[in-house]
């Protein structure tokens, strides 16, 4: 069938892609086995753990229940794309490693580009508006203290101020 | 992969309604949280889908020519929050979507595939039934427009025709114009939960702020669609701002709603906070409206 397939073009990670995709596939499919961006977990597949999590045009998207079709012509933002030219990882990276916000890891990237689209806002939010920004997301290891925490440190340091 | 049939997108409306006259077992994807989600779970393994999610002019709010509010159907529950004029005329749909799944759902939900769905917990429905809203459909015979009370028809099933999508919702200048209102989730998490009850409360108040001119209750979860609690209403339509009529309120509501025992609550405790959150949105409406409740 003809309409099995289609061309789509998007940019990813700042890259501009131009893929033949399966209309069946999910944005997920598309990340992980064309790409090998395996930063983009697959969890429950259904839209409710965030492991799948990335940047759609700057703003969140579970990837798992988004039709790899739909990507047509936007700008996508994975974990691998926070990472500069030599490989170096970003603030708010390092401080998901400095709180302890890291066990299994496996909650990590789609909980990371949640915290990315609250960054870009380049505003201060408060400890309400994190836990309320950042609650799309289970971890089953830590807890998720460290994580609001690294959130909060790269906010506030972002925004020259320091932590009370 | 999901166990999709046949995949046809649509980039306007005329394309959608054409694709749905041609392709008669196909079912409209919109943001696809529910359909996707649905398709994985093997309910709806091996369908024909019909994508609306590429067309744009069925994204954002506006006026119209009446100055109803006209929100596009594919508009995203956070773009209806952070919308300014829903911020300013109507910013209880604002706080109502606000608390529908999570942030990444909030993102790709939209208002249409909400009250699409005929579902009873949807977060947006039991608000936009106690606003008056108009649902507008557009399919193969050009635009209809029918009260959101007569959109649902029994749980999960809507008058949605063959051919049909729905395009925009409207809320009259007369429903929303001096009204302020309230809306509180009942669940059992504050993210990622769907709610034991709904419930949806808004209120004009006289001159003086003294009396409930006007007042309107709708739930969700209250019965196996959205409803009005129209005796609630008679019961203190014109009563004075006190707590006797706060009061008079939550008890009425009992007359007006038959929740059933479901896994997430039993009809007691439902029947409970039914009463608790009417009163209580109730006040919250008339203080919000500048009004005070005197003893």
């Amino acid at each position: 069938m003809s309409n099995r397939y289609k061309l789509i073009k998007c940019t990813i990670n700042g890259k501009e892609r131009e893929v033949m995709i399966d209309v069946r596939a999910s944005l997920t499919d598309l990340l992980r086995n064309d790409f090998r961006l395996t930063s983009v977990k697959k969890g429950c597949e259904v839209g409710e753990c965030g492991a799948c999590n990335v940047l759609i045009n700057g703003e969140c998207f579970n990837s798992c229940i988004y039709l790899a079709v739909w990507a047509d012509g936007k700008e996508i933002l994975t974990l691998e794309g926070l990472s500069d030219p030599d490989g170096g990882i970003s603030d708010i990276q390092q401080a998901f490693i400095d709180e302890a916000a890291v066990q299994c890891g496996f909650c990590t990237p789609g909980a990371i580009m949640s915290a990315v689209e609250i960054l870009n806002e380049g505003r201060e939010l408060s400890d309400e508006e994190i836990r309320i920004r950042m609650s799309g997301h289970l971890c089953r290891c830590t807890g998720y203290e460290n994580i609001l925490r690294a959130v909060k440190k790269t906010m506030l340091k972002r925004l020259g101020k320091a932590e009370q | 992969m999901y166990d999709i049939k046949a995949l046809y997108e649509a980039g306007s409306v005329e394309e959608a309604v054409s694709l749905l006259v041609e392709h008669p077992e196909a079912q409209i994807i919109a943001g696809g949280s529910d359909v996707l989600v649905q398709i994985r779970e093997g309910r709806r393994a091996g369908v024909e889908l019909v994508s609306i999610y590429g067309i744009d002019a069925l994204r954002g709010i506006c006026y119209d020519e009446e100055e109803a509010i006209r929100i596009g159907s594919l508009t995203s529950f956070s773009h209806i929050a952070a919308d300014p004029i829903i911020q300013e005329k109507f910013p209880v749909l604002g706080e109502a979507v606000s608390l529908v799944g999570g942030p990444q759902i909030r993102n790709i939900g939209t208002i249409g595939g909400n009250t699409c769905n005929g579902v009873t917990s949807a977060d947006s429905a039991s608000t936009l039934f106690a606003w008056d809203a108009v649902i507008e459909l557009t399919g193969p015979d050009g635009i209809r427009r029918l009260p959101i009370q007569e959109f649902y028809i029994k749980a999960g099933k809507v008058d949605l025709r063959p051919g049909e999508l729905q395009t925009a919702i409207l809320i009259p200048k007369k429903a929303y114009e001096g009204y302020t209102g309230r809306y509180i989730k009942y669940a059992m998490r504050e993210a990622m939960d769907i709610a034991n009850l709904g419930c949806s409360v808004n209120a004009k108040l006289s001159q003086d702020k003294k009396t409930i001119e006007d007042v309107r209750i709708a739930y969700g979860v209250a019965g196996p669609i959205p409803l009005r609690a129209v005796t609630a209403e008679a019961a203190v339509k014109g009563c004075r701002t006190d707590q006797k009529t706060i009061d008079a309120f939550g008890e009425a509501v009992l007359s007006d709603i038959h929740p059933r025992d479901s896994w997430r609550a039993s009809k007691a405790f439902r029947e409970h906070i039914a009463k608790v959150l009417a009163s209580r949105a109730l006040k919250e409406s008339v203080l919000r409206g500048g009004g005070e409740i005197c003893e």
